[in-house]
């Protein structure tokens, strides 16, 4: 297990989340459930996150931002959709703003399902998450790409 | 004079978990200028009225979002209940007066730690987090969800609440109390606090009227537009706004700080004078034709509820008017020639909602 699996960095981004989940996605790194213990810190910087929570479902104004986010994070990445809209659009997919869910512009490894998304739910998304950056990164190993 | 630059503020920034973009002018180290820019959250979900009947409608208004939801529910169901002419029962409106302040005391609560996550005071904002886990407990326990709620139904509300529950709830907010007092008091007497808050972002009392400024934000400048002051069902529970002069951000905080203890106060007078009875009405038929507009104070400020109805089951137009939307001039206003260190601070002092802002 490399060092960033043990201590995985997180980056959020609230796409057109209603910040249900973007609250719990807070309340997951505060006293009651303390992901810190486990290494997790949310960090603003993509450059420096292994991992990228985002909330809510896509629209024509934030599909570049959430591009752009996705681009700056070096590889290894695992993104976390948080969130049943931003697995699918959830309770919003009608809108005539709403594209669907994230995997509409990036690629999804992780999808969290809720309405808000529980923290437990959320921090098992990670530790699934974390799982499949091992994989990554041992699939770049074997092609040579580190 | 020094040479303009233009910084850009968001949409992802470490201060705030929500996507807000300000250009910011600069001149060396001082705004000159602040150019707000919206619509990243923009889902438009008052379209769905047109496709969602009155009743489903109650969930998609609840999630407008996701901190204010349950004031959101209430607003909405309200508004129809207004053009519906349901008598709602006592009970039914006392609950909801006192869920209402509990998501009031979760807010601030957010708030306040949200403000100390910007300054860097992270033992703080812990603290205060950790503090409203217990709000959310009630929330769960009652109702199931822990944001979101889904407490409001037109005609009353989703499910009663037991004798047990009720002297739950009361010694919490005791509990509760206490430890706000002593958090309340390390934002009021701290000085590396103070020297962020204190003369920060002022707003003149004038400025804000004119500005329409809504909720903490107004009352910090001493303009008193709370509408619970104007509901007799707060007034008989002892309701007095909460007013400072200062127009700093030192005072929108200290004016959460003291609406978090009269809250508390709200919540045990209203369970202890809790009225027996039916909690929820049935309600029979589609909205009739015409309209309706209600009102109430979300932890930041005032929000305006508009229905049309045309008498079938969908409605012709639901409109929420939400508090941050109001407030965005008055904080234009007030980033006008702070320091740029100061920018994420006073942003986050008039409590912006974007997803309330944008809908």
């Amino acid at each position: 297990m490399s060092s960033t699996s043990k201590s995985p960095w997180i980056l959020h981004y609230d796409a057109s989340s209603c910040n249900g989940c973007d609250i719990e996605v807070l309340a997951c790194l505060t006293p009651l459930y303390d992901a810190e213990r486990f290494g997790v810190i949310n960090t603003g910087d993509p450059k420096q996150a292994d991992i990228f929570l985002i909330t809510g479902s896509v629209n024509d104004q934030n599909k570049n931002v959430v591009r752009q986010l996705y681009d700056q994070m070096p590889e290894p990445k695992v993104v976390v959709a948080v969130g049943i809209c931003a697995c699918n659009g959830g309770i919003f997919r009608d809108c005539y703003n709403i594209l669907g869910g994230a995997d509409t512009v990036i690629p999804v490894d992780v999808y969290v399902p809720g309405c808000a998304a529980r923290p437990e739910s959320i921090i098992d998304g990670i530790v699934k998450g974390v799982a499949v950056l091992e994989e990554k990164r041992a699939l770049m190993k074997k092609e040579g790409r580190k | 004079m020094g040479k303009r630059t233009i910084v850009p503020f968001g949409p992802q920034h470490p201060a705030l978990p929500e996507p807000i973009h300000l250009d910011l002018e600069l001149e060396d180290e001082t705004v000159v200028r602040a150019v707000p820019s919206i619509g990243y959250v923009h889902r438009g979900l008052e379209k769905l009225v047109e496709q969602r009947d009155y009743q489903q409608m109650t969930y998609i208004m609840e999630r407008v979002c996701g901190i204010c939801s349950f004031g959101h529910g209430w607003g909405y169901v309200g508004a129809v209940e207004g053009l519906m002419k349901v008598e709602v029962p006592e009970r039914a409106e006392t609950l909801r007066l006192v869920f209402h302040e509990l998501s009031r005391v979760h807010s601030h609560l957010l708030w306040l730690g949200l403000l100390a996550d910007g300054m860097g005071f992270d033992s703080l904002f812990m603290q205060c987090w950790r503090i409203r886990e217990r709000v959310l407990d009630i929330f769960e326990s009652v109702t199931g969800g822990r944001v979101i709620v889904s407490f409001c139904r037109v005609g009353g509300v989703q499910c009663d609440v037991t004798p047990e529950q009720v002297a739950k709830i009361i010694s919490v907010c005791d509990e509760i109390e206490d430890e706000i007092r002593k958090t309340g008091l390390v934002f009021i007497n701290d000085t590396s606090v103070k020297n962020r808050l204190r003369g920060i972002g002022y707003i003149s009392k004038e400025d804000a009227m004119e500005l329409c400024a809504v909720g903490p934000t107004a009352r910090g400048s001493g303009v008193n537009n709370d509408v619970r002051d104007f509901t007799p069902s707060y007034k008989a529970l002892g309701f007095e706004p909460v007013l400072y002069d200062e127009g700093d951000c030192l005072a929108r905080c200290r004016v959460r700080i003291d609406e978090l203890m009269q809250s508390l106060d709200l919540i045990r007078n209203g369970l202890r004078n809790l009225p027996e009875g039916e909690w929820r009405v049935p309600v029979k038929g589609n909205p009739p034709e015409g309209e309706y507009a209600f009102r109430i104070e979300q932890p930041r400020g005032e929000a305006f509820y508009y229905v049309k109805g045309n008498g079938t089951k969908n409605l012709d137009r639901a409109r929420v008017r939400t508090p941050t939307n109001i407030n965005i001039p008055a904080m234009v206003r007030m980033l006008q020639g702070c320091s740029l260190q100061d920018v994420s601070m006073i942003v986050i002092t008039i409590d912006p909602c974007i997803s309330c802002t944008e809908r």
